[in-house]
């Protein structure tokens, strides 16, 4: 493949104006891309084409495709919220090939390591590429310069605003579903399968031409709540199984032992504290990380402490945001996606705790946004440079590892925090210019690693609220030449090839950095 | 085939440390063969260093095979020096990494010694990040932490983080093998700024006395000009039962310490925790660390999930007079500096002699009062070292003489 035409943009990364045909691009800069006209409008479907009797299953997921039209070349999606236990896209992919069907592009929400039997339908031609996260397997195939097309990353937001503004049309979604009556209403609350939410599922159920829905619960109409309304949905079918629960939520979701990132974790939640964010019905947001778990766990002692309530936290949820809300100390969870059980079973039963997609939270396209509304986000990195540009997809070698999720729209929150190590095993995460840009650094406030907290030289305001308040603030290129130092100099960047294997779009569409392949 | 020297860890799970093979040739110079996860970034650095190592240790031709897991060049250069040694024992010279500055920081006899971290010597992943901690002291074991068959390459990696890793502040502590082996231990390290040497299962004083001497040989040798601390460790009936004679057998001891484990063994019972069984030992090792005018410092609490069951002991450890207690887990440091720190009564009365001495000292009084009462100076010291301690534990602002008596 010829490498295709590329242009600087305005983070001064050379980008490619031709992503898989489509023209792409390039990032302007934070909040400069602002696209006119109309939406994409979904395909018009009218009731009578549909029975009466509201009774949409049919025999099985091929029965489904064939009769969903399926053909070369369509672009079928799916959403994770079975994380690591899906088995629901991995089946698709197989009905599809007995089908005989070639050139699909797949637009996952995310894809996990339990998807790797892809890559062999990468290799048959059923599937052209990836248009997604990429982890574990999935992720050194792209890497390796091995998909036939070029992959492309986007944020959970950036998924919504793709699929409104027509970026990514999506002609047959797939929604592995916990529970579903006979009409496509749907929801993640109970069944074998339960995941508490389908918020990642919404765009596709609004959006694309047909609609299957995929469950192993199927109940009596109606299914109560809805979170996926039947009335977008074309054909419901049944599997044994759609996941593996294990795999689903964890048991239980364990904090990190790591003296090291104890110490982040803590010294994240007092620099919350002390900068002034832990107030009053403030709101945050964090991970299931081990470090953001830990940080959870200690701003909830200092705000039990102060007697301090938040009015909401965002999830992905765990036992100890739901231990917060049934505590009182905050007045909601407005969450994502579940992490255990305890999340699932407090979205059942907690008014408190209340479903979100990526419409409500991170849609560039919508009438506003939660994310810009949180006071402070708690986010991991790969690497951070020390103009705090950071990155998440790639590591330092160059391999794509990770993909976005929520993350770039996190980066709007008041304050965007990142707890990092500042080295792992010998290699720097604090680096002259990170080998892949994911975040501008203009949106990243504060990095907290065991050597000491960062704050962005822009924040004068953060840099005065903890000023003598005993936190050990340095800045970032001390912080660099400590490490680069214990080290033993900082990292030779990685040699790639020319081709490039993914793009990686702003939260507007735009393209900000790509990704080359590794050298084998 | 010839001879290979090995030393390190490799396999999937090994973080941080790298595995090193050396065999030496006749001819042909040096062939190096490397597997690195961090290959891309720093493959070529990794080559020079064990080019520059064989070139210091005299090795001119030899197949080199590793196995790295993003080992430190400091880890690198102990495991090559190691393995080199495995297979050409006559190796005297040894692969000194550059001593860094913030390395060089000095000690004093009477300073705090509440908390000491020991760190496994042959693990070096752990050390790096100990001193961000906050420990008043580390420990770099090359005793029961290192497997017998790996003394001779801890001694390498503990002799090279004592001349890279900052601890930042913390006092620099190594804990020797029993003697005689721990005699040989100190060629390694005694030249690299070590603050303080710990002795285990000393029984006599005779043996605090061969360090020592051993000791005042390598320094002069080496032209190291601070004094180096001994704290030996007693672990028995007899070495408790002399405790007085062994804390006051040299005048380098500052710090007699006990170690139960091996104790309880030796008089035949359990450790329990109430710790009835050691109730003489503990406070045989206060009475003579005291006698000998020097710091007495109590055994490690085991349980590193059992915050409160630390707690409670590093109570019972202050009130039996102890000056410290050992930790074998960063988090515990927070809690024993919490445990030793004075109550607000002892803060109270502190201050109070502490202003009455710096009055008498500004006036040019010889003799410190408070009200009528006339203070001895053993008093005013642990008056000075309680207001110290309450600062250092947050307690006690540093501006406390012009805030007059609030406390933080």
């Amino acid at each position: 493949m010829p490498s295709p035409e590329m242009k600087k943009n305005a983070a001064g990364r050379m980008v490619p104006v031709d992503i898989n045909g489509q023209t792409a691009v390039p990032y302007q800069g934070v909040g400069k891309y602002r696209p006119t006209g109309n939406r994409a409008a979904p395909r018009i479907a009218t009731s009578i084409d549909y029975p009466e009797s509201g009774n949409k299953v049919v025999p099985d997921l091929k029965t489904a495709l064939k009769e969903a039209g399926i053909r070369d070349g369509m672009t079928i999606s799916s959403h994770h919220h079975l994380r690591n236990g899906d088995f629901v896209a991995n089946a698709v992919f197989d009905a599809a090939a007995e089908l005989g069907v070639k050139d699909l592009r797949w637009f996952p929400s995310a894809s996990f390591p339990c998807h790797a039997p892809i890559i062999e339908h990468m290799k048959n031609g059923v599937v052209h590429h990836i248009e997604g996260s990429m982890n574990g397997p999935l992720g050194a195939y792209c890497s390796e310069g091995k998909m036939r097309g070029m992959g492309v990353l986007r944020s959970h937001g950036g998924r919504y605003q793709a699929v409104q503004d027509g970026d990514v049309h999506i002609d047959i979604a797939i929604i592995a579903a916990p529970t579903a009556d006979p009409f496509g209403n749907a929801h993640g609350l109970t069944g074998p399968a339960a995941c508490g939410l389908l918020g990642f599922a919404l765009a596709d159920s609004q959006y694309a031409d047909r609609v299957i829905v995929v469950t192993d619960n199927l109940i009596e109409f109606p299914c109560i709540p809805w979170q996926i309304q039947g009335n977008y949905v074309d054909f419901v079918t049944t599997m044994d199984a759609i996941g593996d629960s294990s795999k689903i939520v964890s048991g239980t979701t364990q904090i990190t032992k790591s003296p090291d990132r104890l110490r982040i974790a803590e010294m994240t939640a007092r620099f919350v504290k002390e900068a002034g964010i832990m107030r009053e019905g403030f709101s945050f947001q964090g991970g299931a990380g081990g470090t953001s778990l830990s940080f959870a766990i200690y701003l909830m002692e200092m705000m039990r402490e102060a007697g301090i309530k938040a009015r909401f936290v965002r999830g992905g949820s765990t036992k100890y945001l739901t231990r917060m809300l049934e505590e009182g100390l905050t007045d909601y969870i407005l969450d994502g996606q579940t992490f255990d059980l305890e999340g699932v079973r407090s979205m059942r039963e907690n008014p408190g705790h209340v479903n979100t997609s990526p419409f409500t939270s991170y849609n560039w396209h919508g009438k506003g946004n939660f994310a810009s509304m949180l006071d402070c986000v708690v986010l991991g990195a790969t690497e951070v440079d020390v103009n705090f540009n950071a990155n998440v997809v790639t590591h330092s070698d160059g391999r794509l590892l990770h993909g976005i999720g929520g993350w770039q729209n996190c980066l709007f929150s008041k304050c965007t925090i990142l707890p990092i190590p500042a080295f792992r095993d010998r290699i720097p995460v604090i680096v002259d210019k990170v080998t892949t840009l994911v975040g501008p650094g203009e949106l990243i406030d504060v990095i907290v690693t065991e050597r000491g907290i960062a704050i962005n030289p822009l924040r004068e305001d953060l840099l005065a609220a903890v000023h003598g308040k005993g936190l050990p603030v340095r800045t970032i290129q001390e912080l660099k030449a400590e490490i680069d130092d214990l080290v033993g100099g900082a990292p030779k960047p990685p040699e790639l090839e020319e081709k490039i294997v993914a793009a990686i779009k702003w939260v507007d569409g735009t393209v900000i950095d790509c990704v080359r392949q590794v050298k084998g | 085939m010839g001879a290979v020297g090995q030393a390190g860890r490799r396999g999937d799970r090994v973080r941080s440390d790298c595995w090193v093979a050396v065999s030496p040739r006749e001819s042909g110079g040096i062939t190096i063969s490397l597997k690195s996860k961090v290959e891309s970034m720093y493959g070529d650095s990794i080559r020079k260093l064990i080019k520059d190592g064989l070139g210091v240790l005299g090795v001119g031709h030899a197949d080199v095979e590793i196995e790295d897991a993003g080992a430190l060049p400091f880890v690198i250069a102990a495991r090559l020096e190691a393995a080199v040694k495995r297979v050409l024992p006559d190796t005297v010279a040894e692969f000194l990494p550059e001593a860094k500055p913030f390395t060089k920081y000095g000690t004093t006899r009477d300073r705090f010694r509440r908390s000491r971290l020991y760190l496994p010597g042959d693990q070096s992943k752990l050390m790096l990040n100990a001193g961000l901690h906050g420990p008043d002291a580390v420990i770099l074991d090359l005793e029961d932490s290192v497997a017998p068959s790996e003394k001779d390459a801890a001694r390498c990696v503990v002799r090279n983080a004592l001349r890279t890793v900052d601890f930042f502040g913390a006092e620099r502590m190594v804990r020797i093998n029993q003697l005689p082996v721990g005699l040989d231990d100190l060629n390694y390290i005694v030249p690299h700024n070590v603050h303080l040497i710990l002795i285990p299962k000393v029984e006599s004083p005779e043996q605090v006395v061969a360090v020592h001497d051993r000791i005042e040989e390598l320094r002069k040798e080496h032209g190291v000009e601070d004094e180096i601390y001994l704290m030996p460790i007693v672990e028995s009936a007899l070495g408790c039962w002399r405790a007085y004679e062994i804390a006051a057998a040299s005048p380098s001891v500052v710090a007699l310490a006990i170690g139960l484990e091996d104790y309880t063994a030796d008089i035949g019972t359990q450790r329990t925790n109430k710790g009835r069984e050691s109730f003489w030992a503990r406070s045989q090792v206060v009475n003579g660390a005291r006698a000998a005018g020097v710091q007495a410092i109590d055994t490690v609490f085991s349980d590193v999930t059992d915050m409160e069951g630390l707690m409670e002991s590093v109570l019972e450890a202050k009130s039996l007079g102890f000056d410290g207690k050992g930790c074998i887990h960063p988090r515990q440091i927070e809690v024993v500096h919490r445990g030793f720190a004075p109550k607000e009564k002892e803060i109270d009365k502190a201050k109070g002699i502490v202003l009455a001495f710096e009055k008498a000292e500004a006036e040019g009084l010889g003799v410190v009062s408070l009200g009528s009462k006339m203070i001895d100076p053993p008093v005013v010291k642990r008056a000075l070292r309680t207001v110290d301690m309450a600062m250092r534990s947050g307690l006690l602002r540093e501006d406390w003489r012009e805030g007059g008596a609030d406390n933080a």
